[in-house]
């Protein structure tokens, strides 16, 4: 039995065609992914991601906590509401899961992850918490939708559908969120466009994606958001890294702080053995399409497609592929589709933001 | 759903017509197109191919996944459809207009063992379920 997020019906009704993702039933779209793309890069979409999960982490020193438990580092995070993206990694220096982490108070902290790894996550989390600070609550939060408003109209929509959210919302900055009556809207999202991420009772999640869809908001499946998030040169867990991967060959060295003195589950490992490959674009010059797993034939020996898809916004295949180090921007490599070598352009990522495309070929 | 009588097709998904000239066009079904979604790239058979009943010898490639397209039976290609290969889109407008290619059939007699529509049909409503 799939698991269902409180707008199961909505979709249906809407003609969502469904599929199984992860053991969640989920829509794929609504009719054409490639429409549904341009939408959010031109107006404004909307995503179910209820089946991603809130995590409440509260007590009294919670920030040494999550300083040891995640990549990134959260003294970054000043100011009330602002968030980080990180990883969580393993002692050997894989990743568990790639989060976001928004800093409210002093005791409480809000994660949320990836619906796959959810149960993974929290028994990890509740391990570590048990062995250093077991004065803290961890607190899956079930009870909360979540619903992803994405494009340059996205925030005037959900100012329009929540009146009195304006106030609230509109002084944030990206990655940084705020409360307002029984929502929690963060300034964040997984397209490489302006919106939110908005957190708000179940039972009330299927009343605003009506109220958004009222007001022109159009429904946004999952494939889409696949190729808006890679467009945008956001990483997908379990596609471009899992639990045996190192972030730092999996551009993510960024996310990952290396320099502060401070000690983190992984760090080790991370230090002991540096980064033998790297993570860049590619776009495909001849006819095909990119996918995860297709090798790459490089001069300085081979690579690996990590994940791969026709872009509606370059009108051409990109994909994030892992190659060895020597391989520079610009390059020209051959990627092996069935029994052809086709030839790719290494390029910087994101390959677009903002409703445009950053790739000059 | 849309299942056109004067058609044959396959388990795989192909919908094969024998025309008035002898040749025999195929495509992939509505069915087919719908599953994969927007179609972005299409490769055809190279003309003068020799084809067995069931060899694999097309591309479909939508958003989402690429799909092997089989020969419907055996024979030679004789055409393949530049619009298709230029517009892969023209696949999901209308999947029963946009032949991929075109094979003269070794023997003709062999689309008789091909499923008609309503066996198509009902291929099509066990897989929902």
């Amino acid at each position: 039995m799939l698991k269902q997020t409180p707008l199961n019906q909505t979709h249906r009704d809407m003609g969502a065609r469904m599929v199984d993702f992860g053991g969640w039933d989920m829509p794929v779209n609504y009719g054409s992914q490639i429409d549904e793309h341009h939408q959010v890069r031109r107006a404004a979409g909307m995503f179910d991601v209820c089946h991603m999960l809130v995590v409440d982490v509260t007590g009294a020193g919670i920030r040494e906590f999550l300083r040891y438990l995640l990549a990134n580092n959260v003294d970054k995070l000043k100011e009330p509401g602002k968030a980080l993206y990180s990883c969580m990694l393993n002692p050997v220096g894989g990743v568990i899961d790639d989060l976001i982490v928004y800093f409210m108070t002093d005791d409480w902290f809000r994660i949320v992850v990836n619906a796959g790894t959810a149960e993974k996550d929290v028994a990890w989390m509740e391990r570590q918490r048990a062995a250093r600070a077991p004065q803290l609550s961890i607190k899956p939060r079930r009870d909360l939708a979540m619903i992803a408003v994405q494009g340059p109209q996205a925030r005037e929509k959900v100012w329009q559908a929540i009146p009195g959210a304006r106030a609230a919302t509109e002084p944030l900055k990206p990655f940084q969120a705020a409360g307002f009556a029984q929502y929690f809207i963060g300034r964040t999202g997984y397209t490489g466009e302006d919106g939110f991420e908005i957190m708000l009772p179940q039972q009330e999640a299927a009343a605003l994606w009506k109220t958004l869809h009222g007001l022109g908001v159009a429904p946004i499946g999952l494939g889409a958001r696949d190729t808006l998030r890679l467009e945008a040169g956001m990483n997908l867990y379990g596609q471009d890294m899992d639990d045996n991967v190192n972030p730092l060959e999996a551009g993510l060295a960024w996310t990952v702080d290396l320099t502060s003195p401070r000690d983190f589950i992984g760090k080790q490992a991370l230090l002991a053995q540096p980064a033998a490959m790297q993570m860049l674009g590619l776009v495909l010059l001849d006819k095909g399409v990119l996918r995860g797993h297709q090798k790459v034939v490089t001069p300085h020996g081979p690579g690996e497609i990590t994940s791969g898809s026709f872009s509606p916004t370059l009108n051409q295949s990109i994909a994030f592929a892992r190659l060895p180090l020597a391989v520079a921007l610009g390059d020209t490599v051959q990627v092996e589709i069935r029994d052809k070598l086709l030839n790719a352009k290494v390029v910087k990522l994101p390959f677009a933001r903002n409703g445009k495309s950053l790739i000059n070929l | 759903m849309s299942i056109p009588a004067n058609l044959k097709y396959t388990k795989s998904h192909e919908w094969a017509k024998l025309e008035a000239d002898g040749l025999v066009a195929i495509g992939i079904t509505h069915h087919a197109q719908e599953l994969l979604g927007d179609m972005v790239y299409v490769e055809s058979p190279a003309v003068g191919r020799q084809l067995a009943a069931g060899e694999e010898c097309a591309v479909v490639e939508s958003v989402k996944a690429a799909s092997d397209v089989y020969a419907p039976v055996a024979g030679v290609v004789v055409a393949v459809n530049a619009e298709v290969t230029d517009t892969p889109e023209k696949v999901n407008q209308d999947a029963y207009a946009a032949w991929m290619f075109k094979i003269k059939p070794a023997n003709p007699a062999d689309l008789d063992g091909l499923l008609d529509a309503a066996a198509y049909r009902a291929l099509v409503e066990s897989e929902a379920h």
